[in-house]
Parts: structure tokens; C-alpha cells; sequence
């Protein structure tokens, strides 16, 4: 897909291989590379999947991997989660006198 | 010149690019071994209440809500023995405009870096700090760049952190995200190499003494209300900022009576640093992978010397745990109408737990509530944590396993604090004091300022050196 110079966009590069993790991290995390993402506009018409530069809000110049364009945020409230009615419902009741310690 | 930029290279370079980026000479503090003049940096370094009152006001920050969760009380009256049950308040920090305390860190730390002719900011974090600077940089029209470890390998990200993002973004900020790691540093370096920016740490001299208003206030604003200090202040604990400027700032008040507890969730077992771990928690701060490495040894953060020291102001340590905190949050909803946090209701579930082993005629006090919304907030992180993989069920939250469960408490009678041993906290920060600093000997000045930064006595200082073998030379 290609993209116009100017569009807002997200890139992705990597920070650091995961041969050159730091010595003090976990083993799993060390089986991994250190991934950044930052948002800028694109500097010239680009792809999606390409190396580009971008421009961020504070005016710096980063380059890195196109992986989206106007990135959106996606969280929200999530799958409902059933179990928190009953807490509600439990204290209403106690606090009536529904229910009283022993 | 362009300058090295690999890791071992910038790496290398840290404490010129932090002492640039800081403004504030630590060596000037040091005594050349364990010791350093704790009081004269932050002193001199910091700003005087009145000056911090007239900073934070400028920007609206501080003055927020006490509020006295009627309900709640009456609910741990009804759960504990005759008698038992104190008055619980809450101070109401979600009412500052960055949506929590942490405004009044920020405050101070932007305030400080436009004075000194700074044009931006920069902090390393994922939570509410962030947003607090990126709210602050736009109130005085300085750049901000925030650094985030927000995902793991596969680009999976916490809500909540994600909705942290959005938020530093809605004021203007820029936001760099890494997987995990604590190499962030790394890139933290760079960026503040780059750009020349302010490191507005959260453990500067500024940044805690940003928190001084909050302890002041609440002395203030009980003797107003009830004409008495309150009788236990919770903070909730991570880096030890919250604890330790909310206590500088209840002595400055002469509220020296006042018993100051941490609480902090429950993550044991879970490391920091795993990339495969990291999804598996539902706490992105005010747990204990945070509170306990920070208590034991304050001086890992991002500044040579952190302002934070809570060993010294501690007089209990409890942990709650995620199943606790999310109960509690629900409760704060329904029965008292206030939507806030998560994360900030840590030490509201120890408080309803603590209140219990009080007096009806004491007051405790839960110093902070955070905003909530989209992503940040118990139904994304629960609908996350069971996407996850994790086991969401009610029962015993003394049952709970961090990273393979969340047990919602059946009852709220369940919701018990846990003790941490202070005792042994202090030793572990003793011993890492001798094991860090490579000494086989210390000074009598070591030794007062190790009985200081824990506050213990020189005898149990010496007991802990004697076990290790260490010679004083007084």
C-alpha cells in the first residue's frame, strides 16, 4: 500500500538484536530483540512494510519500518466481566442489614 | 561530531548525560562511600512548601477533594468486633488535571526545567507520570517525550499502559514505546542525548518534594475538618515517591504522630523483566516488583542518587492482593459512587483491611485515587488478564497465585492485608548498601547515615555489619 509524504503514521525499528541483550535480563527475554515503536509524518511517500523517516510531534527525525497509517486506538473496556455485578449486589445487601456477621 | 551511539558507548556515558540533563551535581552530596547527605540535597536542590503551594497552584495541581467513604466504614463496622472500625477519608488526587498525584511531581520537575531555559521534557514511564509531565510540558509550552515499556514479543500491550499512551498524546506529547526490558534505559539515554532535554525523573529532589504538598494538605485539611490529625496515612508503593514525600510533607506539618503504611499488590513470583511474563500481571505499578527492589535499594532508579528513601518514613509494609484491589474498586463504585483507578485503590484495600484492626474513633486515610476510563479501568484489565490466560474466580484471595490466577474475594471479610517484614527489608537494604559499594569497611558516618536510611538504630546497623563481617572505623 503505498502512502503519501505527510501522513501520520506509526515505525517500528529495532532497538537492540536479541545477541545484544543486557546481561541482566531473563532468559526468555533475552531470546528476543528490543522493538520500538514511534508515531511521526512521513518525510516522503512510502509503503507499508518499508524503511521510512518520519518526523514526530516534537520535531525529531526517526526512521524505522512503515507499519501503519494513522494508527487508532484500539482499547476499550474489554469483553464484559460478569463477576463484578455480584460485588454490587453483595454489599447492597449487607449494608441493608441483609446479611449480618456472626 | 556525531557521537557513538551503541549501547556500551551511551552507556558509558551516563552520568555526564544525567548531570546535564538533571541540572543537580550529586557528587556534590557523596562522601565518597555509602553516606550522602540526604537533608542538603534536598534542601538545596528542592523548593520550600511555600514555593512548591505557589508552583502547583499556578498550574491548578494540588487543594484537592478529602472525602470520608461513609459507607465503607459502615461496611468494616459491620465486618470487624465491637468497637473496632476507623473513620476511612480518601483524598481525592484523580481531581488534579493530569488525572492523579503524580501532577504534583511533574509540577515541580517542568516548572524546574523551564526555569533553567530546558525546551522539553522526557521521563521514562509507563504510568500516570507520564501523563502528569506530558500535562505540565503543555501548560508551560515545553516539548515532551515519554519513553514506555509497553509490550511484549508479540505486541501484545497492557490496557492500561496503551490508554497511558493515548492520554500523553492527547496533550501533545510524544511517545516512544519498547518491549520489555530494561534496557529502556538505553534508549532513554539517547533520547535525552539527542534532544538535550530535562530528565524530569520521578526521583529527583523535585519530583519527591512535589509530594511534600500532599502530606501538608491532609494535616491541614483534618485539623480543619475534625481538628485532629488523622491517625494512619496508606500510601500505595512502587518507586517509594508517593510514601516518601507524603510523609516529609506530613512532618512538615507537625503531623510527627501520624502512622505512615505502604501497601503495595502482590506480584511475587512474577519477574519485571520477562517477556513472557509481562502480560501475565494486571498491576502496572504499586506492586511489589516495584516496591520491594525500590525499598531495598532506591539508588537502582534513574538518577544517581534517588530523593525517594522509604525505609526511612515506613512503619508498616502490607501487600493486597490484584483480586483485593479489583473487589475494592468495584466497591468504591457502588456503594460510595466514585468510578477511580485501579491501581491507585491499592491502599484502599488496605486501609478497609487496617480500619478494622482500629478504633471506631481513629481515622485512616487513603492518600490517592487515580482516573479511570477506557483501558484503565477493572473490565479491560480483567477481560485482559482472562485473554490471557489467567484463572478469574471468586474464592480466598489468600489463594491467589500472581500470573496463574485473580481470586476475587467471596466476601469482603476476606480482604486481609499481608505483612512484609520490615525488619528484614532494612537488613537486605544494609547488606546491598555493603554489597553494591564493594566496602569491607565504613565509616562512623556510614553508619549514622545507614541508621538514618533505615530508620533504625546504630545498634541494629552494627548487628546487620557484623553478620557480614564489616569493620566501622569510628
Amino acid at each position: 500500500m503505498k502512502v503519501k509524504k505527510g501522513s501520520w503514521v506509526q515505525i517500528h525499528n529495532i532497538v537492540l538484536k536479541a545477541e545484544n541483550r543486557a546481561p541482566q535480563v531473563p532468559e526468555d527475554t533475552k531470546k528476543v530483540a528490543l522493538e520500538l515503536w514511534v508515531k511521526g509524518f512521513l518525510q516522503e511517500d512510502g509503503e507499508i512494510g518499508s524503511e521510512v523517516k518520519v518526523k514526530t510531534i516534537t520535531g525529531r527525525i526517526e526512521t524505522g519500518k512503515l507499519v501503519a497509517v494513522n494508527p487508532t486506538y484500539h482499547h476499550g473496556f474489554g469483553n464484559f466481566v460478569p463477576e463484578l455485578l455480584q460485588i454490587g449486589l453483595q454489599l447492597r445487601e449487607i449494608l441493608s442489614g441483609g446479611e449480618t456477621h456472626e | 561530531m556525531n557521537k557513538d551511539i551503541s549501547y556500551e558507548s551511551v552507556l558509558s556515558r551516563k552520568n555526564e548525560i544525567m548531570k546535564r540533563a538533571v541540572g543537580i551535581d550529586f557528587s556534590s552530596y557523596e562522601s565518597g562511600s555509602i553516606a550522602f547527605d540526604y537533608e542538603r540535597m534536598m534542601r538545596e536542590t528542592g523548593y520550600t512548601l511555600g514555593e512548591m503551594k505557589e508552583i502547583q497552584g499556578y498550574t491548578g495541581v494540588g487543594n484537592t477533594p478529602l472525602l470520608e467513604l461513609k459507607n465503607l466504614t459502615r461496611l468494616a463496622r459491620i465486618l470487624s468486633s465491637d468497637g473496632k472500625g476507623a473513620r476511612i477519608f480518601i483524598k481525592d488526587e484523580a481531581a488534579n488535571p493530569s488525572g492523579s498525584f503524580k501532577a504534583r511531581r511533574a509540577a515541580n520537575a517542568v516548572y524546574h526545567a523551564k526555569k533553567h531555559g530546558y525546551k522539553g521534557v522526557i521521563a521514562a514511564t509507563s504510568g500516570n507520570y507520564g501523563a502528569a509531565v506530558a500535562s505540565q510540558a503543555a501548560m508551560h509550552g515545553l516539548k515532551c517525550i515519554i519513553v514506555q515499556e509497553c509490550y511484549d514479543s508479540k505486541g501484545l500491550g497492557q490496557p492500561e499502559i496503551i490508554e497511558k499512551a493515548r492520554k500523553c498524546e492527547a496533550y501533545g506529547a510524544e511517545v516512544v514505546q519498547l518491549t520489555v526490558g530494561p534496557e529502556l534505559f538505553y534508549t532513554f539515554l539517547k533520547l535525552l542525548e539527542e534532544t538535550g532535554y530535562f530528565n524530569a525523573s520521578l526521583y529527583t529532589p523535585f519530583g519527591i518534594a512535589g509530594v511534600e504538598t500532599l502530606g501538608y494538605e491532609l494535616a491541614i485539611q483534618f485539623r480543619e475538618r475534625i481538628g485532629k490529625d488523622p491517625d494512619v496515612v496508606v500510601c500505595t508503593n512502587a518507586g517509594g515517591g508517593n510514601l516518601t514525600g507524603t510523609a516529609r510533607g506530613l512532618y512538615k506539618a507537625g503531623a510527627e504522630s501520624v502512622k505512615v503504611i505502604g501497601a503495595s499488590v502482590n506480584l511475587q513470583g512474577l519477574h519485571m523483566a520477562s517477556d513472557t511474563q509481562f502480560n501475565k500481571k494486571s498491576f502496572t505499578t504499586g506492586h511489589t516488583g516495584f516496591g520491594i527492589p525500590f525499598a531495598t535499594w532506591p539508588d537502582r532508579s534513574d538518577v544517581p542518587r534517588s530523593a525517594a528513601r522509604p525505609l526511612r518514613y515506613m512503619d508498616r509494609y502490607v501487600t493486597v492482593s490484584q483480586g483485593e484491589v479489583f473487589y475494592m474498586t468495584e466497591a468504591l463504585a457502588q456503594i460510595e459512587g466514585l468510578e477511580r483507578g485501579p491501581a491507585g485503590n491499592i491502599s484502599l484495600a488496605a486501609a478497609f483491611s487496617i480500619a478494622q484492626e482500629l478504633n471506631e474513633d481513629q481515622i485512616i486515610v487513603v492518600q490517592e485515587t487515580e482516573y479511570t476510563g477506557a483501558g484503565k479501568h477493572i473490565q479491560p484489565q480483567l477481560s485482559f488478564a482472562r485473554d490471557n490466560g489467567i484463572e478469574i474466580r471468586f474464592g480466598n484471595p489468600q489463594d491467589e497465585i500472581p500470573g496463574k490466577n485473580i481470586i476475587i474475594p467471596s466476601h469482603p471479610q476476606l480482604i486481609k492485608t499481608k505483612e512484609l517484614d520490615l525488619e528484614k527489608l532494612k537488613k537486605s537494604y544494609i547488606q546491598n548498601c555493603i554489597e553494591l559499594n564493594k566496602v569491607k569497611e565504613i565509616s562512623s558516618n556510614d553508619l549514622d547515615f545507614l541508621a538514618q536510611d533505615t530508620n533504625t538504630t546504630l545498634s541494629f546497623v552494627r548487628d546487620v555489619l557484623a553478620d557480614k563481617n564489616i569493620v566501622i572505623h569510628e
